[in-house]
């Protein structure tokens, strides 16, 4: 399996969906050889406790300093940053990056016993191509989230254009949503057929949930953004929804949890409207402390723009949050007690952020029933539908 | 002996419009005009028409063969509005004197769990625009979906009805057969009907479902299954909504050509035969009386008022609607009173229901919302503006601020 991230170190919800995926195929007793990027300032020992108990997955690991998300100028930003001595190990810029990540898979593929390659997002499909060249196994790859969805409808061209040989090149492609699968439809025609869709479950046993951690603001009522701030999350619509929620209840507070390119526009807009006394800015949280902003939380708001799938809303609903989710994302397909709005109706967004805050037996039966239905979700669930694709493509 | 009952429920709501918070105090308007004229249209040409032609056509062919009807004043009205023809050709069915008309309440509201008051003016109501339309005057009744217990039974009695329907509901029957007639607990003379809800969901429910093992259902298997009743009860009352055929069940599932060799199918056997629910309960003497303490319904698995009544939403909506009943009276205003009452009507409650997980799929059919809690929301804010116009209006500042409309 080649991916781009592995939690600890992580920047979205790639990470966790590969090590939840991992820990899922484990236990239904498939051996995973997962080869990942190695970032440079990694902590290599908390990294291999992490995983330690997990004898089934081997890692292999390419040092690089790619991570997911990142697009040609941050790459450079990163490269830039790095001493002297330790540029002489990356590539010059992410394409050359990424082709030393593939050059790697040569390797590692010579060395490795394996009956399918599973390939996560464009940046490994490269390296995929080059494993089935070598062994003759098929590739299932794995979409999360196309170049369109991350750029908003901007595609750098040559990053689409790895993603359409890869996902050409696949036997077999999973999409994790059938959000995702329109799109790869319909931006790179691709055989329906070919895409099976695999939607992401989540650990159902982790400790962090529900350990009850209670709202600073006792006499008021908490609505929570949390994610990257950038575009494609459309953070701008929750402050345009804060600002509107306040002329109807005035005792609440918005928590704006996360941190990325478009965090200091949405300051500003926090400023120029005038609820800087509304908001508080958490910046970048990580591990249990995004379960206690949940907790912390009476909704979790996810107006992405464009959303492939959206881990964290189920999340929100293990930690006894429910959820305002938009209609452009995976995870509405698969939860029915939620609210969803189209990301741009800020109006309707309003509405029922009100309507939460004002109704207790809207906001009781709310979070009743969606906490009820985050039980539907774990992690042998998609485990299991992708040994069935891998079973699929393998030829016996 | 079996008499064989048939009666259809005729019901359609007015929807609300979508109604955002921004609308609250600024627009008093909340039906949807356009979508309620489109069902209807719909449902006229896939189910009313057709259903109503079939039935005439039945009734002129067999004499024996009789029908009932209850036909809530919401859906009246609609037919009024949007589909004229629809009824006259009810009009056509009563001539043949083979049709009998039951009373409830015009909004096929709850009224009877929140305000007697309501209750009675709105079976009023109902029993007037029957007499109006087709000349006649209900003598038996049946509450909204069905819902039914001791007090309903005893109230209705009093009232002065010979009977009232009910779901004939395996934990209140026991070992007993719904195919005979009872007495509701403490009445002397008013009569229980209870519906055979294995053979009326056959035809309801079941009928195109290919996972069945009956599948597919034929009249003459249908009509074996009736003829076994002879020598176990007196009667087979099959209640169903009216929209199964044609609408419920689609035309290509062979509904109509079922429904059209049924009365026929069942003629075969010397000891059938057909009758209203009046004749029934004129013929039969009770066998027993019934106690049903607790109140029951035709809906879901549970068979009781939980699809309307069953989560805190719904719950607290109808209770701040009711809240707000003697105000809408005192205003005076006879269109605001309309409109209050229209909000009424069962099905808003059942659009609330969270119960997706059991009964998911007939609730998500008739939901013109995406979720319950997106119907709560619509209902609340409606009914909240409802609340400030009667605030700030009695019922002549009222009508100034409708003239400078």
């Amino acid at each position: 399996m080649f991916g781009w991230e592995f939690p600890p170190m992580k920047s979205g919800g790639l990470g966790t969906a590969c090590y939840d995926l991992c820990r899922g195929l484990y236990k239904e007793g498939i051996e995973v050889t997962f080869v990942v990027p190695k970032l440079p300032k990694d902590s290599k020992s908390e990294f291999v406790k992490l995983m330690g108990a997990n004898q089934h997955v081997k890692f292999q690991e390419v040092d690089s300093i790619i991570t997911p998300y990142m697009n040609t100028k941050e790459y450079l930003e990163v490269y830039e940053h790095l001493d002297e001595n330790m540029k002489e190990n990356y590539g010059k810029t992410l394409f050359s990056e990424v082709h030393r990540y593939t050059k790697a898979a040569d390797l590692i593929t010579k060395r490795s016993d394996f009956d399918v390659i599973h390939v996560h997002d464009w940046m490994t499909y490269k390296a995929g191509i080059v494993a089935k060249e070598i062994s003759g196994k098929p590739i299932v790859a794995h979409i999360h989230a196309t170049e369109f969805d991350r750029t908003g409808g901007n595609p750098n061209q040559a990053i689409s254009q790895i993603e359409y040989e890869g996902l050409k090149a696949a036997d077999l492609i999973i999409a994790n949503s059938n959000y995702t699968k329109n799109n790869v439809i319909k931006v790179y025609n691709i055989n329906p057929d070919k895409i099976k869709v695999v939607h992401w479950g989540i650990d159902e046993n982790n400790p962090a949930y529900n350990t009850n951690e209670v709202s600073p603001f006792k006499d008021e009522k908490t609505v929570l953004f949390l994610g990257r701030v950038t575009l494609q999350k459309g953070p701008e619509y929750f402050v345009k929804a804060a600002e509107n929620v306040i002329k109807y209840v005035p005792n609440v507070k918005f928590i704006f949890a996360g941190s990325g390119d478009m965090f200091p526009r949405i300051v500003n807009e926090v400023a120029d409207r005038n609820l800087s006394d509304k908001f508080v800015f958490t910046g970048f949280l990580k591990g249990d402390d995004v379960h206690r902003a949940f907790q912390m939380a009476d909704l979790y708001v996810m107006p992405s723009v464009s959303e492939p799938f959206g881990l964290v809303a189920l999340e929100s609903l293990k930690n006894n949050t429910p959820i305002l989710i938009s209609k452009q994302s995976g995870v509405s397909e698969v939860v029915t007690n939620a609210f969803k709005v189209d990301f741009w109706d800020v109006e309707e967004m309003t509405n029922k952020i009100v309507s939460f805050l004002s109704y207790p037996s809207l906001s009781y039966e709310l979070k009743k029933n969606g906490f009820e239905e985050s039980k539907k979700f774990n992690l042998a669930e998609p485990a299991k539908k992708c040994i069935d694709c891998y079973n699929e493509v393998i030829e016996w | 002996m079996v008499d064989v009952c048939f009666y259809f429920q005729v019901h359609q709501p007015w929807r609300m419009k979508k109604y955002n918070i921004f609308q609250i105090g600024n627009d008093s308007n909340y039906f949807d005009e356009q979508k309620n004229k489109e069902i209807m249209e719909k449902v006229t040409k896939k189910c009313y028409l057709p259903t109503n032609k079939l039935m005439l056509n039945l009734l002129d062919k067999h004499p024996e063969f009789k029908i009932s009807y209850s036909i809530s004043g919401t859906a009246l009205d609609q037919f009024e509005k949007y589909s004229p023809e629809v009824l006259d050709s009810f009009k056509e069915l009563t001539k043949t004197k083979q049709v009998e008309f039951l009373d409830e309440t015009y909004y096929h509201s709850l009224a009877f769990l929140y305000s007697k008051t309501e209750f009675l003016e709105q079976v009023e109501k109902h029993k007037n625009k029957i007499k109006k339309l087709f000349n006649y005057t209900p003598k038996v009744f049946r509450n909204t979906e069905l819902i039914y217990n001791n007090e309903i039974g005893q109230y209705i009695e009093r009232m002065g009805y010979k009977g009232i329907l009910a779901e004939g509901a395996d934990h209140i029957l026991n070992w007993k057969s719904p195919n005979f007639i009872y007495k509701p607990k403490g009445c002397n003379k008013t009569k229980l009907l209870l519906k055979n809800y294995k053979l009326s969901d056959d035809i309801a429910f079941r009928f195109s479902e290919r996972s069945w093992n009956e599948w597919p259902l034929t009249t003459e298997k249908f009509g074996k299954w009736a003829n076994q009743i002879n020598g176990n009860g007196v009667c087979l009352n099959l209640f169903m909504d009216y929209e199964t055929f044609g609408e419920h069940q689609w035309e290509d599932t062979g509904i109509f050509n079922f429904m059209k060799k049924l009365p026929e199918q069942m003629l075969k056997h010397p000891d059938n035969n057909f009758k209203t629910p009046s004749e029934l309960i004129d013929k039969h003497e009770a066998v027993d009386e019934l106690d049903v303490p607790n109140l029951m319904s035709w809906a879901d698995a549970e068979r009781d008022v939980s699809a309307w009544l069953g989560n805190k939403m719904q719950k607290s909506a109808i209770a701040r609607l009711y809240a707000i009943e003697d105000q809408v009276k005192k205003s005076g205003n006879p269109e605001l009173l309309d409109t209050w009452r229209k909000l009424t009507t069962s099905d808003h409650f059942y659009y609330m229901c969270t119960k997706f997980f059991s009964d998911g799929d007939v609730h998500k059919y008739f939901n013109p919302y995406d979720s319950p809690y997106d119907s709560f929301i619509n209902f609340m804010n409606i009914l909240n503006d409802m609340t400030i116009r009667l605030k700030t209006s009695d019922s002549l500042q009222f009508s100034l601020q409708k003239a400078r409309i």
